[in-house]
């Protein structure tokens, strides 16, 4: 049957969150994710469920640790710069294997920034979303229906190996609307013998800790979570592949800007351009197979950023024998599609 | 009911209903008619895909536009412009009132509630049918409450705006038209109209009841 709605990108990913099975939300408004707040604000008490206002995000995102510490499935939600609050906890997190989701609306930076969408916090989300050595899993959805399902897998995903997890949106993905529907299916939360939920006198005390005295121990502690690491890259990179097979200019986009990217490819092909595009959903794991793949006959490749360029440093690196061009507007500018036209066009007449 | 012809149109709804597209569509439609018409931008909510957003359009179409001085300048202050109130009442030009969505755009509305009483008025409830949260009448009921609480006026008609964005199908049209007619029926006022994107109102037999709206607020990316 036909359960389609048509959401707003923000209320999308909080109706995405209760409906994964997460009662829990701990925030603090910020533009442009202010929705998320306002859905959750709304519907959680009469789920009996938690909406909790924290006083900043830093205590939100203390929350979120203290809720998954007790093994309850939790969210928290922000833009930029709260993100930047919040990277304390989420280094918290890791160094106590905590799974949770957080949610990044992206707007221009750095700072305060703009209020407009942006991709600069590619760097932040991917390389160091907190001190140390670590890795969370990074979801870059493109559109409201991808949104809503990126949002189950990174919570299972999350709790399979107890590695926090990001939804990585922006400005415009959040504000705009699109039909959605949502998937028919009942959260399944696995058990967490490891939580701090009452002994009930039958077990041990369970401890949730970051603080190592030796450092072997932490040592041992930090080679254990990367052989997970290694896990999740080899088996949990997700993209999207269009028009690549026979693509001659292979762009590269995730989110937003991806979405132009592909009109500007459309606009290409009936100028008998070949362009394609190799999407990434996942940003960590970053998906090297696919994308080396996707470019392995293409004549010229071409990275598109709503960024000073960021991602394409990745992208590079899946391509070290390759000239990798980068396109890309700041500050909360999105690129039009005719402006990546005339990238692919000056790509394109060149000998392959 | 034509609500074309009414002097003060208020235009509100859950937030994502259409509302500022129909806003956009009704001032062209009364513009095209003769008579001057200025569009009020009373949105508190959201930081852009916003009636100040169509600044430039409004210019170019010789439509007036009010907004806060701070709308869409990337200045994320919620502001109403004192030259609201100087369009309250003009016996020359038609005003339009794009409300913020639900009751917390309301109550910036409430603010003008006893000059708009004084002056007379007809606020549009706008429903879609397809929004998850007011999918049933009652839904939509509940939330037109709490819009006539915020903003102490009352709504005077519906407008079935239901739609899935580019995804409307005919069919998806007519089945929202029962939807919308129990609202007004339970609400007691008139089911005004159903707007419906242009390329389905080309292919409905019957026009009668619906107005062709086009599609003003939508993504950089989006095809023409």
């Amino acid at each position: 049957m036909d359960q389609r709605v048509l959401m707003k990108g923000n209320e999308a990913i909080a109706e995405a969150v209760i409906q994964a099975g997460c009662l829990h939300f701990f925030g603090y408004p910020i533009t442009p994710q202010n929705e998320i707040n306002a859905y959750m604000s709304k519907r959680l008490p009469r789920l009996g469920g938690t909406y909790l206002q924290a006083e900043s995000e830093i205590a939100a995102v203390n929350m979120l640790y203290g809720a998954a510490a007790a093994g309850i499935r939790a969210v928290t939600s922000s833009s930029s710069p709260g993100i930047s609050l919040k990277t304390e906890g989420i280094s918290y997190m890791c160094g106590a294997d905590l799974p949770g989701l957080i949610i990044n609306v992206q707007r221009g930076g750095p700072g305060l920034g703009t209020i407009q969408p942006s991709q600069a916090d590619y760097f932040q989300a991917t390389k160091a979303p907190g001190h140390g050595d670590l890795k969370i899993l990074v979801y870059a959805p493109n559109t409201v229906q991808e949104m809503v399902d990126v949002v189950f897998t990174a919570f299972d995903l999350s709790d399979k190996y107890r590695v926090p997890a990001m939804l990585l949106a922006d400005g415009i993905l959040g504000q705009m609307m699109e039909p959605v529907q949502f998937p028919d299916q009942k959260p399944d939360i696995p058990a967490k013998p490891w939580a701090t939920n009452g002994t009930k006198g039958e077990r041990a005390p369970n401890i949730i800790n970051s603080l190592y005295l030796v450092a072997t121990e932490l040592e041992d502690k930090v080679r254990e979570r990367f052989v997970r690491y290694g896990e999740i890259e080899a088996n949990h990179s997700q993209a999207e592949n269009y028009l690549t097979d026979d693509a001659d200019v292979l762009l590269v986009a995730y989110g937003a800007s991806s979405r132009v990217a592909k009109r500007a490819i459309n606009a290409a092909r009936n100028q008998g351009i070949k362009a394609g595009m190799l999407r990434p959903v996942t940003l960590w794991p970053f998906p090297k197979k696919q994308l080396e793949a996707a470019a392995k006959n293409a004549a010229s490749i071409l990275t598109v950023e709503m960024s000073m360029g960021q991602m394409v440093e990745d992208v590079r690196l899946a391509l070290p024998d390759r000239k990798v061009q980068f396109y890309g507007r700041t500050g909360g500018v999105i690129p039009t599609p005719e402006e990546i036209l005339e990238q692919i066009k000056a790509l394109g007449g060149g000998v392959k | 009911m034509d609500i074309l012809r009414e002097k003060t149109l208020i235009i509100t709804g859950h937030y994502g209903s259409g509302k500022t597209n129909l806003a956009i569509n009704l001032a062209k439609s009364i513009h095209s008619a003769g008579t001057s018409v200025t569009l009020a931008d009373l949105d508190i909510v959201n930081p852009y895909f916003r009636t100040a957003d169509f600044r430039q359009w409004a210019g170019r179409e010789g439509i007036g536009l009010v907004s806060s001085d701070y709308a869409a300048s990337g200045l994320d202050v919620p502001a109403l412009s004192p030259a609201v109130d100087a369009q309250i009442g003009s016996k020359e030009t038609t005003l339009i009132i794009d409300v913020g969505g639900d009751d917390a755009g309301a109550y910036a509305l409430g603010r003008y509630a006893p000059r708009l009483k004084a002056s007379g008025y007809l606020m549009v409830y706008v429903v879609n049918a397809f929004r998850l949260l007011t999918k049933t009448p009652e839904e939509a009921l509940g939330l037109l409450y709490e819009i006539e609480r915020a903003s102490r006026l009352k709504a005077g008609c519906v407008v079935n705006n239901s739609n899935l964005s580019d995804q409307t199908t005919p069919e998806d049209v007519q089945s929202s038209v029962r939807y919308a007619q129990k609202i007004a029926e339970q609400a007691k006022i008139p089911l005004a109209m159903t707007s419906v994107r242009r390329n389905i109102y080309e292919k409905l037999a019957d026009k009668n009841g619906f107005y062709p709206v086009d599609i003003y607020m939508k993504p950089p990316w989006a095809e023409d």
